[in-house]
């Protein structure tokens, strides 16, 4: 697949003017309810600590928790899969809907299914596949990814959203009011949740103690999915494991407080077992993580719990909208995870960032994502990704700006040092630059001619 | 104790007054500065794209320049934070130890080693806006950061400033997130880092200032170029160029 | 080597230096004000609170849910038009305009109460109703979510559920709504469990 080109996707959405200034304004509000919520917590930073240092210990010892994790699950009646990656992952569920006869199934929000493509494998199948959670049924409505972790439709704006469901569903085109399109949805999605076959929901954190999976909604679609049909299948990434209750605690307090500065989601839910009649799968999905946590560099992003608050402060995704990362995963945590799946598509990505370290300060798990997009990029000009424009220019600069004499007859006059400063500086032409900023002027006399004239004598 | 002084290379070039303003305020707080000649840049640029290995002579050249300085001090805090800590190129060695761990952005210098907190000779009745940058916030602790909300608050740049006669400090929205320059990023991501500079210069354009002040000018000329797009009447300086007494 | 081995073979492969696993501190600040703490968190989610039973619970309940059909009651306090045994399908329970249920543990950090399945019976009563009152003996508040773990219901209960509040959506332009998928208004009651 070709190289996605984050940079051309973000000039274009903000070109359009009402979307980023909209999405901007929005996930701004969410940083700063993050911090609101996160100065009523006097122990904030030991908490961050606390859920770096547990997510540290259980990937180091991930083998034998996962072991753990299984054995209890078994003996509360649930049946475990393992899948290698997306594709086994989507045959799984598929084999099981189908020796049950379910052709309709309802799905509480999950990133590890949109990873692995799961509704389009399993629609094109037969099975009718209908999102529960709001923002997740406005994307597969509009057959289009999720902009935003959390909130999938954040870069959709309440008009977008009421002319959508008067296309679909025949509302009121010029009411674009929260309220009465969440009360249009609830009465669309109503039969579709109490007439569905089977359920699936992802999974926020599974308890190897207990064999519990963990997963927190805030329309309670998890419940629904796993409670209104008998047919019960849960998604599960291989890294979300942790040992037990007590440690659940400590990321239960972060989680919610750093997506959406709330203290707690409205349903936190715990499925240790099937429901009464019912039967309950977990599929424990690799696609490429037990790779990461073998590189040496990367294996901390595995200690992230999806809670969007990086991207949420991120001053390029903001601005760039999240659809613009053609990815699964998107601002920073997307950029130092996509390069795992796919090197090549994502090779751009870590230039998509000003490298600010924002994101690692918010981070509740304490991920040095600033750094590891530092380090991506070096990954990319060892594995000959860097364009060959730009490593051309690189290698320029690095000649030039090792070599004195030629670095000073190339600033000493204004004409050459305007030719030779955009190499170094920024590799390429000031044209690019003065396409939104003016250029600046050189000054008559450089520092060092000045130091010459002034001090040497 | 004898300083080299590094002027980043867009600063030599693009704004010499911030160097010699840098130089000047050091040699009237007594130090012996040098401006060691054969000196071009950090290699910064290639190490921030990921060409690490492009960047190996230039950080060499670097090292070979500054090693015999007992402190190595420059107007700019990413270049600060580069050195100190991604300066990783070339291999390690006792002289690439003693530039990592003896580099200084101006402020920290004035701030941490000498201690200074007046600057009698400078008088500034001006509103200013504090930019301060994300190398030097992040990177370098210069400053308390947003994000850590729990942190006693802080700025070492503002600490300096206020030792300026008649300075006027005005609060802007969003005044730590990132004004969108990030090196390569500023081209490579032209369009997203304009949109960023844009809206910083909004958001300071709204609270009155006169003045733009950074420690960092790579930032500054970013946000003067968008600021003179957006026709905005906004003045740009270096601190050092305040702190210096400078006339503007 | 089949799918499991193959992913625990190459776990064990890549798995980084041992860290050690951190105990985790409780966080007690002020245990005497637990129900005000409570009503507060409850109020910022969304729910309501009453600080004592109502004399006449049938007539609240008819005020304030005047368009009421179908009142499933799960707990011994009222008798309700339904019990939760009477939905054999489960998801049949959508018809019920109010479930009336008790929780066994309410956490003043955030306003949230237990539910399981033994008190719900019919897990759905608790979020395809409409609406949803929730007993609570003040007895049964705990500060904070470290406490609330450790209540037996976390390691023994099939289905155990920590809701706070009605459902909501923040999901069309971040402004959190009411209704979403689950119940429309969640009330919590401050009712003393018969000894």
């Amino acid at each position: 697949m070709s190289v996605i080109d984050q940079a051309k996707n973000a000039a274009e959405f903000i070109e359009d003017k009402t979307h980023e200034v909209s999405f901007d304004k929005l996930i701004w509000m969410l940083r700063q309810k993050r911090d609101e919520a996160a100065l009523q917590v006097p122990e904030w930073e030991q908490l961050r600590d606390l859920a770096s240092a547990i997510k540290e210990h259980t990937l180091a010892n991930l083998g034998p928790y996962l072991e753990l994790f299984e054995a209890n699950a078994k003996r509360n009646g649930v049946t475990v899969h393992w899948a290698r990656d997306g594709h086994e992952h989507n045959q799984i569920v598929y084999d099981i809907l189908k020796s049950r006869d379910a052709d309709t199934l309802i799905k509480s929000k999950s990133m590890l299914t949109e990873e692995c493509g799961t509704t389009p494998f399993l629609q094109s199948r037969g099975v009718k596949v209908s999102e529960t959670d709001l923002g997740e049924r406005i994307q597969q409505l509009d057959d289009e990814p999720p902009s935003h972790i959390v909130g999938p439709a954040f870069q959709k704006t309440t008009e977008d959203v009421a002319a959508l469901f008067s296309k679909v569903y025949g509302s009121d085109p010029n009411k674009a009011d929260p309220v009465y399109l969440a009360h249009v949805m609830r009465e669309h999605t109503r039969p579709l949740i109490t007439e569905a076959k089977a359920g699936m929901t992802g999974t926020n954190f599974a308890i190897a103690e207990t064999g519990a999976i963990v997963t927190i909604t805030n329309e309670g679609n998890a419940d629904l999915s796993a409670n209104a049909p008998k047919l019960r299948i849960c998604s599960v990434g291989i890294e979300k494991i942790i040992p037990n209750n007590e440690h659940l605690a400590v990321f239960v307090r972060l989680l919610a407080r750093s997506a959406t500065g709330m203290p707690i989601t409205q349903y936190t839910s715990h499925f240790r077992a099937a429901r009464e009649g019912g039967e309950m799968h977990v599929v424990l999905v690799d696609n490429g993580r037990s790779d990461r946590l073998g590189m040496e560099k990367f294996w901390p992003s595995l200690k992230c719990i999806r809670c969007g608050a990086c991207m949420n402060t991120c001053p390029v995704y903001r601005r760039s909208g999240g659809l613009s990362y053609g990815s699964t995963y998107m601002g920073p945590i997307g950029i130092i995870t996509m390069p795992t799946f796919e090197i090549r598509r994502y090779s751009e990505l870590p230039f998509a960032s000003t490298l600010n370290g924002s994101c690692t300060n918010v981070c509740p798990v304490k991920i040095n994502i600033h750094e590891q997009i530092y380090a991506w990029r070096g990954v990319m000009d060892e594995k000959h990704q860097t364009p060959s424009l730009k490593k051309q220019a690189m290698i320029i600069a690095g000649k030039l700006l090792s070599h004195p004499e030629a670095y000073r007859i190339a600033t000493q006059s204004t004409e050459t040092a305007l030719k030779v400063l955009p190499r170094f500086a920024i590799y390429n032409h000031f044209n690019v630059w003065g396409r939104h900023r003016e250029v600046p002027a050189p000054a008559n006399e450089t520092f060092h001619e000045w130091y010459r004239k002034n001090r040497t004598h | 104790m004898r300083v080299g002084l590094m002027i980043p290379c867009y600063v030599d070039v693009f704004y010499p007054k911030a160097g010699i303003a840098a130089l000047e305020l050091l040699e009237k707080l007594d130090i012996d500065v040098e401006y060691p000649f054969d000196q071009t840049c950090c290699g910064q640029p290639m190490a921030n794209s990921g060409c690490e290995a492009d960047a190996r002579a230039t950080e060499e050249l670097f090292i070979r320049n500054f090693a015999k300085f007992e402190y190595i001090v420059t107007p700019s805090g990413s270049c600060t934070h580069h050195i100190r800590n991604k300066f990783i190129a070339t291999p390690p060695s006792p002289e690439r130890d003693h530039v990592q761990s003896h580099v200084y952005d101006l402020v920290e210098f004035l701030h941490d080693i000498l201690k200074v907190n007046e600057f009698p000779w400078a008088i500034f009745p001006h509103k200013v806006a504090l930019h301060t940058s994300c190398s030097a916030i992040r990177g370098l602790f210069m400053q308390s950061m947003s994000e850590r909300v729990h942190d006693q608050k802080f700025s070492k740049p503002k600490a300096l400033l206020q030792g300026v006669q008649g300075i006027e400090f005005v609060d802007f929205e969003r005044h730590d997130e990132c004004c969108g320059f990030g090196g390569t990023f500023s081209v490579t991501e032209e369009a997203v880092a304009a949109k960023m500079g844009y809206d910083k210069v909004d958001f300071i354009d709204k609270s009155g200032a006169e003045y733009i002040v950074s420690s960092d000018l790579s930032c500054l000329m970013h946000l003067q170029g968008c600021a003179g797009r957006l026709q905005k009447n906004l003045k740009f300086l270096h601190l050092a160029q305040i702190l210096n007494g400078d006339k503007e | 080597m089949d799918t499991r081995e193959y992913i625990l073979a190459n776990v064990r492969k890549n798995q980084p230096a041992n860290h050690e696993l951190p105990g985790v501190p409780r966080f007690h600040r002020q245990p005497e004000l637990l129900v005000s703490e409570f009503e507060r968190s409850l109020k910022y989610m969304a729910g309501e609170f009453l600080a004592s039973p109502p004399s006449d619970f049938a007539a609240y309940l008819r005020e304030n849910f005047p368009n009421a059909k179908t009142i499933c009651s799960a707990v011994p306090e009222y008798a309700g038009d339904r019990k939760p045994e009477d939905y054999r399908n489960w998801a049949d329970a959508a018809d019920i305009d109010v479930t009336i249920v008790r929780s066994p543990l309410g956490v003043a950090e955030t306003g949230s109460v237990l539910l399981t399945e033994n008190q719900l019976r019919v897990n759905t009563i608790g979020f395809l109703a409409h609406d949803i009152v929730i007993l609570l003996d003040p007895k049964d508040i705990v500060e904070n979510i470290h406490d609330a773990y450790e209540h037996r219901a976390f390691r023994e209960s099939k289905y155990a559920v920590l809701m706070t509040g009605p459902s909501g959506s923040a999901d069309i332009g971040g402004k959190t709504v009411h209704p979403a998928q689950g119940v429309m208004t969640l009330t919590v009651v401050m009712w003393p469990a018969e000894l």
